[in-house]
């Protein structure tokens, strides 16, 4: 079966405008990931529909405020206060936000270090 | 409004056997709302793929779990492949499958005995477990491992099977298929089993694709989504459909694991058929530059193994999405208006996988 498996980059204004379009058009949340560039932060969301996934790919600043998408995708928390509580990404609005009580780790945000 | 209280849950528990906490908010005897915490066991291991080899690290990609562990080699292998552009030779494919169907078999009859032993049914836990440790001889004897195989590598395999392995393979899971029959009927006809589950943990389809359930729990719920369908290793050229059942409750995610067992032994008698000859790995020279999303069907659902490479031969993130992971936020909705004896039952419905969940 040949199905869609794309990565596609999205700016900040964009971006919940698409998570939206998603949510109508029936895709659901698949994986968020964060990881670290120069610059900041590179997330990315995937969603499936069927066989199908789109990735999209958000960069962020180190401090910048990314909004939660678990307003349209409830079951996004788990995944949203992992990129919090391992990278240190800035999410603002989590339904559900552990503020830093879901990993029970010695070191706070031990993945935001390159190396 | 009742009287809310706090019960603490774990992290240690006699049903859960890996360590995950739940401050459980009740009103009575009555869940209304349940907060996790994890990283108990957490390793990073993540992290350690800026400081190894790409090839070193197939490795650790399957140390992340010991039930799933071929998978995890596998997914990181194939995502890897793809980067690299690398197409594995054939018998390759058809061997990665047949090894990651015995593994679905293992995980399956684990998680049996662990709802048997979790519901006090100790004989139909034995049995279970008995039935299990007959693919972990062959685990034994295909790979020389009951627990880690190492025998996923980028670009193919590093063992073989000749003819009378692969007969032996066929013999064992075809009466392995009659021993089960007997214990498959007493999990879905049995009166205290069907009690204990009907009903319980409901969770409808439109529920569990938007909290993001996946695997077992997924298709419990009616949706025929399998990430085999994808056609990945052998799996395109096998006849197969994801196993689903409507009730989207406990004793459907009971169901449709034991009838994937079923399906498992068929389909490694189907690739058993089909294996063609020929080499068993390639060559891979270079390293990875680029970045790609590999989708497996792991035995406790769909797992999502990311990685991006910057030609070097440290790998610069990898990223594993468990099945687990997905399967915490709607089984932490189906805890909500449960009773606090059904609790631990529950949590074991999803067949969670802390270990995974932690990395």
């Amino acid at each position: 079966m040949e199905a869609q498996n794309t990565i596609e980059p999205i700016t900040m204004a964009e971006f919940i405008p698409q998570v939206l379009r998603f949510k109508q058009e029936g895709w659901h949340v698949v994986q968020i990931c964060a990881g670290r560039i120069p610059e900041g932060y590179e997330l990315s969301y995937s969603f499936g529909r069927d066989y199908d996934m789109r990735t999209l790919r958000l960069a962020v600043a180190e401090d910048e405020t990314v909004p939660s998408i678990t307003q349209a995708y409830p079951g996004a928390f788990l995944q949203e206060n992992e990129a919090a509580e391992l990278f240190g990404v800035h999410i603002v609005g989590i339904t559900q936000d552990y503020r830093g009580k879901l990993y029970r780790i010695a070191k706070e945000t031990p993945f935001k270090q390159k190396g | 409004m009742a009287k809310q209280s706090i019960v603490p849950f774990g992290p240690q528990h006699p049903v859960l056997p890996e360590p995950v906490h739940l401050d459980l908010v009740l009103e009575d005897e009555v869940v209304v709302k349940a907060v996790p915490s994890i990283g108990f066991v957490h390793r990073g291991l993540e992290k350690l793929v800026e400081t190894k080899d790409y090839k070193e690290y197939v490795y650790i990609a399957e140390r992340v779990c010991g039930i799933c562990s071929f998978g995890h080699g596998m997914g990181y292998c194939q995502c890897l492949e793809k980067i690299m552009d690398i197409d594995i030779p054939p018998r390759a494919k058809y061997l990665r499958t047949i090894w990651m169907e015995m593994s679905r078999i293992h995980s399956h009859l684990l998680w049996l005995g662990l709802l048997a032993d979790a519901m006090g049914f100790e004989s139909l836990f034995m049995q279970s477990w008995k039935l299990r440790e007959e693919v972990l001889d062959l685990f034994d004897a295909t790979t020389g491992g009951r627990v880690i195989f190492s025998v996923n590598c980028v670009g193919g395999v590093l063992k073989d099977m000749d003819d009378s392995m692969l007969k032996r393979i066929v013999d064992t899971v075809t009466d392995m298929e009659k021993e089960l029959r007997p214990i498959a009927e007493t999990f879905l006809r049995d009166y205290t089993v069907g009690t204990r589950l009907h009903g319980l943990g409901m969770l409808s389809a439109e529920h569990a694709k938007m909290m993001g359930a996946v695997g077992p729990m997924l298709r419990a719920s009616g949706v025929s989504y399998d990430a085999r369908k994808l056609g990945y290793a052998a799996y395109g050229d096998l006849d197969f459909e994801p196993v689903t059942a409507a009730d989207g409750d406990s004793f459907a995610r009971c169901e449709v694991r034991i009838r994937e067992i079923f399906q498992s032994i068929g389909l490694i008698r189907q690739a058993a058929a089909k294996i063609p000859a020929g080499p068993i790995a390639v060559p891979v020279k270079g390293n990875p530059n680029g970045e790609h999303f590999m989708r497996i069907e792991q035995p406790r659902g769909e797992a999502i193994y990311y990685v991006k490479a910057n030609g070097s031969k440290f790998i610069e993130r990898f990223r594993l999405r468990t099945p687990t992971t997905s399967n915490i936020p709607p089984m932490l909705e189906m805890l909500k208006g449960c009773q606090l004896a059904d609790v631990a039952l529950l949590i074991l419905t999803i067949d969670p996988c802390i270990s995974c969940t932690e990395r």
